[in-house]
């Protein structure tokens, strides 16, 4: 078998002295697309962050593999460079420094590991605005200092253009369609369906089950109180939109834990 | 430590780069201060009576004053009779120095501060006066500026060539016995730049002076006094270094400006004086006085200043606005960190009608340094319309440093407008690692939000200076974030 893109054994995570995770389990294979759902307080953006780097949040065991690396002893902005992305659940504000700017760095640094010379600001703008259709994001917002004034559809768009911009090779998208009215999901999904390809893998963060109307996930975990409780295809989700989380979570109840 | 301000403090750690010492034969006048000392300083400069009498008078009044303690800085008692006030590069000829005259050692300093001065090598479009200590060493482009009718010189010169300018404008806005650094400087200044600006005449190119104190135990007192005459627009640059010692050197200066009707003055700081090291030992008193006078109706002045040099910075770049819809402008940039301290601000002060004021502070505290702005916007009965717009913030890197605000406004006239905004941030952990996370490094980072906070204080700078200030910024950053 071929080893999967990411590879996560019995993580568990601290945050702030709380136990948040409490031993995940899990397999993404290159080029797949996974849900995780689960209520709010569940851990799914902790596991995200984590992913991410987040260094304030503490692992207190397990493991994760990232294309046979070790990735929880690389720090952020490496894990970034190696093609993780994680689109924030609440991007920040950053006064004064402009979205372009910022976003022409993080492209230039990707640009820099793979040992290929930055592009120049003509040439960048020229790629934003071709990327920047795909998410029908105003050019204005550009210039604007990043996520400072956006709307909430705002920031989750810009972090779709970042996303676009960057390719990376593992997507990891917190809860991006939270928030978003109609229009906005939409334009969205179309931004990350036009990213699937089998070099790129999307973990998908979120509460319900409206994106995946969009996007069709190749399989669905259920996160509830730190772990994964339960595993399927798309199919799940629609279950759990009708019947709710409270359903695993009293099946789960009845039957004695596996050990 | 995370890893970010791991990466952070090997950053700040990075050591002051102008700190070397030039060996230089110095021509000095022994320690203390007394009426002696200011009749050598005066006769060395071969000054007319007037000045030796203006001297002796500033001296005279400072004997009667006490140190200021009312600023939010802390340091021990200054020993003042243990300060070198005369200390100068010795000249090999008589007389006023070519380039061939002066010491190899001293053009060799310059150029490796990065100000040559060759013409031929100079700065494109910039003049410099260049202050050694005491005394200015040389001015470039004096002869190209003076085809326009420009005075660009020392202040030295100034006395012996221009001294109806001189005796007409000295002190007119920063009087003698203003307040004690202004009436000790006044006492024992040795030198500074000089410039008048005609009529009508726009100055073609930047001015700039750059101070360097070299010698031991000395203090620098210098003075730099800049006439625009009626629609003439001239923009100037200051820039300052010292060598890195153990022991704390006062560095207290007057600026004066003089804005006639229509006439504008932009002026611009970057102030780099060695800070002392990190923990507090040695660096740069830097109390000085600089204010300038909007004297005809339309004339404009703005101060733009970044200081992240000096142990303790204690200055107010004011604008005294007498002249009906003339307009004042305080950009500020203060960076402290280690044990750095800066109590800096401005005063605007409204006398004429439609007058109007812009501040803006960027106050920055890392490590575990103190910034403070105190500021003071004051609006005279006679000033209808006078409007003042304040902003002021802070950004504090890591857990130990302090930012302090200190706004007094004073409004005796009914029609005034006067706005106030301030806020305080700390660099986020959160801002960090979305930055990281599109793949920048920490100090990347930390340069691109400090560089943001500052964006509208270095859009006020010429160009080069702006890149200069940025550079300085990402070098002298310290303090980790928590």
């Amino acid at each position: 078998m071929i080893s999967p893109l990411l590879s996560i054994r019995g993580l568990q995570v601290r945050v702030a002295d709380k136990q948040i995770l409490r031993g995940i389990d899990l397999d993404v294979g290159a080029g797949e697309v996974h849900a995780i759902m689960g209520p709010n307080g569940s851990g799914k953006s902790t596991l995200a962050q984590v992913l991410a780097g987040r260094e304030s949040f503490e692992v207190t065991a397990g493991e994760v593999l990232y294309r046979g690396r070790n990735l929880l002893a690389m720090p952020a902005e490496e894990r970034a460079r190696a093609g993780i992305f994680l689109a924030f659940q609440y991007p920040v504000e950053i006064p004064g420094v402009s979205n372009v700017y910022l976003l022409k760095a993080a492209f230039n640094a990707l640009r820099k590991h793979r040992g290929l010379p930055p592009l120049d600001a003509m040439d960048f703008l020229k790629l934003v605005r071709e990327k920047g259709k795909l998410v029908e994001m105003g050019e204005e917002l550009l210039y604007r200092a990043v996520n400072e004034g956006f709307s909430g559809g705002e920031k989750k768009r810009n972090e779709i253009l970042q996303m676009v911009v960057l390719e990376p090779k593992l997507a990891i998208l917190d809860e991006t369609d939270s928030g978003l009215d109609i229009d906005a999901l939409r334009v969205v999904a179309n931004g990350v369906n036009a990213m699937r390809s089998p070099e790129r893998t999307m973990i998908l963060v979120t509460h319900y089950q409206r994106l995946l109307d969009y996007v069709v996930p190749d399989r669905v975990h259920v996160l509830l109180q730190g772990r994964i409780v339960r595993s399927a295809g798309q199919e799940l989700a629609l279950e759990l939109e009708q019947r709710g989380y409270g359903w695993v979570e009293s099946e789960l109840a009845e039957q004695p834990r596996a050990t | 430590m995370t890893t970010a301000s791991k990466q952070l403090h090997e950053l700040i750690s990075r050591p002051y780069p102008h700190g070397f010492v030039s060996d230089i034969q110095e021509d000095r006048v022994p320690a203390g201060l007394d009426e002696d000392i200011i009749r050598t300083i005066s006769a060395r400069k071969n000054e007319p009576e007037f000045m030796l009498d203006w001297r002796l008078r500033a001296y005279r009044h400072w004997l009667t004053m006490k140190e200021p303690h009312w600023a939010h800085v802390h340091y021990p008692p200054i020993d003042y009779q243990s300060i070198i006030y005369y200390a100068a590069p010795k000249l090999k000829g008589d007389g006023p120095a070519s380039l061939e005259e002066i010491d190899p050692e001293l053009l060799r300093t310059y150029e490796k501060l990065g100000i040559p001065l060759h013409e031929r090598a100079a700065l494109a479009g910039v003049a410099v006066d260049a202050v050694f200590d005491s005394v200015s060493v040389a001015t470039t482009f004096g002869a190209k500026l003076a085809e326009k009718g420009i005075v660009f010189c020392s202040f030295s010169e100034a006395v012996q060539k221009h001294p109806d300018l001189v005796r007409k404008y000295l002190g007119s806005v920063v009087p003698p016995g203003d307040n004690f650094y202004a009436a000790l400087n006044a006492a024992v200044f040795t030198d500074g730049s000089f410039c008048y600006i005609p009529k009508g005449v726009r100055c073609p190119m930047e001015l700039s002076t750059y101070f360097r104190i070299n010698a031991r135990n000395s203090g620098q007192f210098e003075r730099t006094l800049i006439i625009a005459d009626e629609g003439s627009y001239v923009s100037y640059l200051e820039g300052c270094t010292a060598p890195m010692r153990d022991e704390n050197q006062l560095h207290a200066a007057v600026v004066e400006l003089i804005a006639l009707a229509n006439a504008q003055i932009k002026y611009s700081t970057v102030q780099n004086w060695y800070p002392g090291d990190k923990d507090g030992k040695g660096g740069i008193y830097n109390f000085v006085t600089k204010r300038g006078m909007c004297r005809g109706a339309n004339s404009h002045i703005s101060w733009t200043q970044v200081e992240t040099g000096s142990a303790i910075t204690w200055k107010y770049p004011s604008v005294i606005l007498r002249g009906d819809s003339s307009v004042g402008e305080f950009y500020s940039v203060a960076l402290t960190n280690h044990r750095q301290q800066a109590d800096t601000g401005t005063k605007m002060i409204h006398l004429g009608r439609n007058t109007s004021s812009t501040i803006v502070s960027k106050g920055i505290s890392a490590g575990f340094g103190q910034n403070t702005y105190r500021g003071l916007v004051k609006v005279m009965p006679r000033a209808a319309g006078a409007r003042n717009y304040t902003q002021c913030d802070s950004l504090l890197l890591g857990e130990r440093c302090g930012a302090h605000t200190f706004p007094y406004i004073e409004v005796r006239n009914p029609s005034a407008q006067v706005e106030h905004e301030a806020s305080t941030s700390r660099i986020g952990e959160d801002q960090l690692f979305y930055c990281m996370q599109r793949g920048i490094s920490a100090e990347d980072a930390v340069s691109m939000i400090v560089n943001g906070f500052c964006r509208e204080v270095f859009q006020e700078l010429p160009m080069e200076f702006a890149v200069e200030a940025q550079k300085l910024l990402g070098i002298s950053l310290e303090g980790s974030i928590g």
